[in-house]
């Protein structure tokens, strides 16, 4: 069942410089999982080395916070887009 | 510190409009969703703009076009010639002047029946409370996850609304925070990114017309503050992708344990913003290593004499295109999977835009066992200023 990881821009750099990537996956933590698989360089930025999604960076199910529905065990369907927001401040200085 | 076209102070709240504003706001005048009532809304409200920039440029200019009463402005920092790109409330001739002076006077030239304050100073926690609470909504227009956080904290501790946006190359953000039963900036993001895990000055850049567009929204969402209209961005992230040309949202709940909005808040006074987001000083230090280094004029004098040097530039392939020591381009991020392409056995210079992720990449050749290596000291940009001043500096 396909399911579609939007990778931000600050995050591509460490993803081949796709701006999204999709997978079978049952659940968010497995997308994910399958997501740094392929794109080793990612991992750090989205887990800690306990292997838990970082505080500052926020994934979604469609339009709705995984924090709010089942955290990384979220179910997901066929055609779910998963979103990975990492805040960004402004960006223009360096 | 503040400078102000007319007094403030005591102002009863305006009634009526000069024949003259009538005119130049007749275009809000003749929508029932404005109309008169609006009109002196707006002219009764008081905003305060963090940040004078890219996402304060049309802020500024909309908000003082609209006729809001009287607009703040705030920002420390000088125009810089790389500021034009996208920081449309100034010109060429505005270059060194204090932004938020320069900003002020663009501004009453464009709308001088309005009240603008400049504030020539940088927002911390020892002056926000005071700053905020003279004005109604709070603009967030910085560049800065310390002063995102500060002005978060101030307008929750003060119960004032915060219309944010924030950009990235070709992604924009906005929502509106800080609303009574809406959520805030800790409920999206409880903890700012560590230094070292925030994008590099390699992937840094932004396309000029975004914050452009960011801004406006947030200047309309401003508006629709002020009047009382339609529906506001709370509880809503907006998401412009300028690239791809699409807008997305998603929900923000407000978050019961937030540590500031939440039932049981934790942070009821302002902190160190520096230290709670992990920097030190108004700009975030670049990762803290020292390694040896080779100043612009050593490696001058060395290459002169014919020294066998192997010059190592790590930035991207585009910035080489803009400029460069004719070195071997291999970007940072690319090093530890090419690292085979160099000899150790070679004496190497790695330069890079300013010497930060030079510095970054000396550190880590070391780490893998280049015992010759050296920095160049503020890269390109000190090599135009000490050596060449005909290489650009960007």
């Amino acid at each position: 069942m396909p399911v579609k990881v939007m990778i931000p821009s600050p995050l591509r750099p460490y993803a081949g410089k796709r701006d999204s990537a999709e997978f079978n996956a049952r659940t968010v933590g497995e997308a994910l999982g399958h997501l740094t698989t392929q794109f080793a360089e990612l991992r750090k930025h989205l887990f800690t080395e306990e292997g838990k999604l970082r505080s500052f960076v926020n994934v979604y199910v469609n339009d709705e916070d995984i924090r709010y529905l089942a955290k990384e065990n979220t179910p997901t369907k066929d055609g779910d887009t998963i979103s990975i927001i990492p805040s960004i401040a402004g960006g223009v200085r360096e | 510190m503040a400078t102000t076209a007319q007094p403030q102070t005591g102002a009863k709240p305006a009634a009526s409009l000069s024949n003259e504003e009538i005119l130049r706001y007749s275009r809000h005048l003749i929508m029932p969703e404005v109309g008169m009532e609006g009109q002196l809304k707006l002219k009764n409200a008081k905003v305060l703009l963090i940040g004078t920039g890219g996402l304060g440029a049309p802020l500024g200019l909309y908000l003082a076009a609209a006729g809001v009463g009287r607009l703040g402005l705030v920002d420390f920092d000088v125009v810089d010639f790389t500021n034009l790109q996208r920081q449309v409330t100034f010109g060429t001739s505005d270059v060194g002047k204090p932004k938020s002076e320069a900003a002020r006077a663009r501004l009453s030239n464009l709308n001088p029946d309005i009240q603008i304050q400049s504030f020539e100073t940088q927002l911390t926690s020892a002056n926000a409370l005071e700053l905020f609470k003279d004005f109604d909504i709070i603009v967030d227009g910085t560049d800065n996850f310390p002063t995102r956080y500060l002005v978060n904290d101030a307008c929750i501790l003060l119960g004032k609304p915060n219309v944010y946006g924030s950009i990235f190359r070709f992604e924009g953000q906005a929502t509106v925070f800080g609303m009574p039963d809406g959520p805030c900036y800790r409920c999206l993001y409880p903890e700012p990114p560590p230094p070292g895990l925030v994008p590099s000055c390699a992937e840094g850049g932004v396309l000029g017309v975004l914050p452009g567009i960011v801004g406006s929204i947030q200047a309309m969402e401003t508006i629709k503050l002020i009047l009382g209209r339609g529906d506001n961005l709370i509880g809503r992230l907006l998401l412009f992708d300028a690239l791809g040309m699409k807008f997305r949202e998603l929900k923000l709940r407000k978050n019961p344990n937030c540590p500031v909005c939440g039932t049981h808040p934790t942070i009821t006074k302002l902190i160190d913003y520096y230290e709670f987001c992990g920097v030190r000083g108004e700009e975030a230090p670049g990762p803290s290593v020292q390694v040896p280094e080779i100043s612009p004029r050593e490696l001058k004098a060395r290459l002169d004499r014919g020294d066998d040097l192997f010059i190592l530039d790590v930035r991207e392939p585009h910035e080489y295109q803009i400029c460069n020591l004719k070195g071997h381009l291999l970007p940072l991020g690319e090093l530890t999977r090419r690292v085979h392409e160099l000899d150790s056995s070679r004496e190497i210079v790695a330069h890079c835009r300013s010497g930060k992720r030079s510095a970054e990449a000396v550190d880590f050749l070391r780490k893998a066992g280049f015992r010759k290596i050296l920095n160049l000291k503020g890269g390109i940009l000190a090599w135009s200023d000490e050596v060449d001043p005909s290489v650009p500096k960007y």
